[in-house]
């Protein structure tokens, strides 16, 4: 049985999107996409390829305008309105598809550019942040368990390595809402597992979206599933009902 | 709380570079002099300013290589603030010439007297005074660096099309600067310059304490762009460089920090053309020659980019060459060797001078470690 889609009270939602919509060239990436976020929370977000799970991530961190619809963001703040670094600041974190970490920077020095504080150019040339970092900066990186590598140049990291050093950045952010797109494309069995973990911790704190295609990770995660497809929601509920779901099934199998 | 942060940001090549600099602060005066012009150690006159060209040129390559090394702006119109600071040193100088110009004009240079004009523009006003002639030097390359960074990287413009309207820039100053109702010399330029803050320009003396003070801005100009690339706001340099819309995720405007980036570096190459000026005793349009700007990328691209020390050696190098080949019969030649230099550089050497130096030596360092008894595994950093 599917949740029926309820709105909560939009200033209890610490993520509200209403019926957004946007398109490319006559494309319609989104459909009326319709989602809402809990505080605390954390969601999967599964869909074939194509059904807009990027763009909607591209919509809530300021890179895609939508054409219609509604974005809030932690009670009344209109992400709509704002651009990615006002949307950073707001406290959503973002991890990338493909890993991007400053590859030419130590391990160390891409979560000291991560962490929470001023960003403009004359804090960062006079402010202290070089000093009080040290100790957050080994915090994060044993969560993320990178502590041996910290001096390494990031390039060097193995994929399984980045894609943990991109968490760590988004903890050194210290979001409300991380946004974590494909956490374990490319990662072995026993580091997707590792990932799984990472997150599960990580959601102890905060609210997370993953998105990610792989199932059995999904279910490891153990939370509350949202399955997109053509740029709406298809599906909603616990991973085993959502996998139960028809519709589901016949998109995935493509019947 | 400065000279913490400067002798943090030091490390052991930068104290090599302030080392030599400091010691041909010194010694070229003295081989200059006081050594007897008969002598082998004898530094002649003229050698004395076509050095202090050069480092004029390393300075320009030192504020080149902090937007292009280090944040990935192309700029292919540099020379726009070099001549621009030029020019403001250049109309203080022509203010200097006072009655003894060709037309004994006392208060008109003598482009205006042959042009029959009959008093000096109002932009002029204020030129003869120093300190009003320093503040432009540094202003007026700052500002137009400023306005033009604010509207373009503002539009997020980036890449091939920057590059491409930095050259314009420079280009439509040229042309505006050909123009003798523009008021600065048309295309004969300003020159014959007297004095220098009551010192003859052409006196040996002179010329040796402007070879010094372009070696102390050299030396400045250094340490301020290792204080910066060595702080976070130079870490955030190369993550713009690198990623930059990752960069902007993490919450940082970029357009902020390469406005501010890019209007030092112009205030910078100013500084340079100002020195540049008295030193070569001539300043017109065609120091706004594209091709100015383009021959101080292929310096730093030979020193090596993203290094500082690369630039100036590379600024060096290729002036030196210039220098050989453009005198006498070779001088048909310059350009082929000018382009393959680039060629070769780029092929054999992407790293340029100082990159492939530096590769050489750690490679050394680690066969050294490979051939002696391995040493316990020291912790991450």
């Amino acid at each position: 049985m599917i949740e029926a889609l309820t709105p909560p009270n939009v200033t209890n939602a610490l993520l509200y999107l209403d019926a957004v919509s946007v398109s490319f060239d006559g494309f319609k990436a989104l459909r009326e996409l319709s989602l809402y976020l809990e505080h605390g929370e954390m969601r999967a977000i599964i869909g074939p390829n194509g059904a807009g799970k990027t763009t909607m991530m591209d919509v809530i961190t300021g890179k895609t305008r939508p054409d219609t619809g509604t974005v809030f963001f932690d009670g009344l703040v209109d992400l709509t309105k704002q651009d990615e670094a006002s949307i950073a600041e707001l406290g959503i974190g973002r991890k990338f598809q493909k890993p991007t970490v400053f590859e030419m920077h130590s391990v160390a020095d891409n979560i000291l550019l991560a962490l929470k504080a001023p960003r403009d150019p004359f804090s960062s040339l006079f402010g202290a942040r070089n000093r009080i970092a040290r100790e957050r900066i080994d915090a994060v990186l044993e969560t993320v368990r990178l502590q041996d590598l910290a001096g390494r140049q990031s390039g060097s990291l193995s994929h399984g390595q980045k894609q943990w050093l991109e968490i760590g950045m988004l903890l050194a952010q210290d979001p409300k809402l991380l946004l974590v797109d494909e956490p374990v494309a490319g990662m072995t069995d026993a580091e997707t597992e590792a990932t799984a973990d990472l997150l599960r911790d990580i959601s102890r704190s905060h609210s997370v979206i993953v998105v990610e295609h792989d199932m059995h990770f999904v279910r490891a995660l153990g939370v509350k599933v949202t399955c997109l497809h053509e740029g709406s929601v298809l599906a909603e509920g616990t991973i085993d009902e959502v996998s139960a779901n028809e519709r589901v099934v016949e998109v995935y199998l493509g019947r | 709380m400065i000279t913490k942060l400067l002798i943090e940001s030091l490390d052991r090549r930068s104290g090599w570079f302030l080392g030599i600099v400091a010691v041909a602060m010194v010694l070229i005066p003295i081989l200059n002099l006081a050594v007897p012009e008969g002598s082998f150690l004898h530094v002649p006159t003229y050698l004395v300013s076509l050095l202090g060209k050069y480092v004029c040129f390393a300075i320009l390559a030192l504020a080149l290589d902090l937007v292009w090394g280090y944040c990935g702006i192309l700029s292919l119109g540099h020379g726009a603030f070099f001549a621009l600071g030029g020019y403001a040193m250049g109309m203080y100088l022509m203010r200097q010439i006072g009655n003894r110009g060709v037309y004994a004009n006392p208060d008109l240079p003598d482009f205006m007297v042959f042009l029959n004009w009959k008093e000096l523009p109002i932009f002029w006003y204020g030129f003869g005074w120093f300190p009003y002639a320093f503040f432009m030097i540094l202003f007026v390359p700052g500002i137009l660096a400023f306005l033009f960074g604010w509207l373009a990287f503002r539009s997020r413009v980036t890449g091939v099309y920057l590059s491409i309207i930095t050259q314009a820039l420079t280009y439509a100053l040229m042309l505006a600067f050909f123009r003798n109702d523009m008021g600065i010399g048309g295309n004969n330029g300003l020159t014959d310059f007297k004095d220098i803050l009551g010192f003859p320009v052409q006196a040996q003396t002179t010329r040796i304490a402007l070879l010094v003070l372009s070696l102390a801005l050299l030396a400045l100009a250094f340490a301020l762009a290792r204080v910066l690339v060595t702080s976070t706001f130079g870490k955030v340099l190369v993550a713009i460089r690198d990623a930059e819309s990752r960069t902007r995720f993490l919450g940082y405007r970029v357009e902020h920090y390469k406005l501010v980036v890019f209007t030092l570096s112009a205030c910078i190459a100013g500084l340079a053309g100002a020195l540049y000026v008295p030193q070569v005793g001539i300043i017109n349009p065609s120091e706004f020659a594209p091709a100015n700007s383009i021959e101080a990328v292929i310096w730093v691209a030979v020193g090596g980019r993203g290094t500082l020390v690369g630039a100036v050696v590379g600024a060096f190098v290729v002036n030196f060459l210039k220098s050989f080949f453009t005198t006498g019969a070779l001088a048909a030649y310059w350009l082929f060797v000018l382009g393959g230099l680039f060629v070769f550089v780029t092929l054999v050497l992407p790293k340029g001078i100082v990159g492939a130096v530096e590769e050489f030596l750690a490679k050394r360092r680690e066969a050294r470690q490979a051939a002696a008894p391995a040493p316990k595994p020291e912790p991450a950093e």
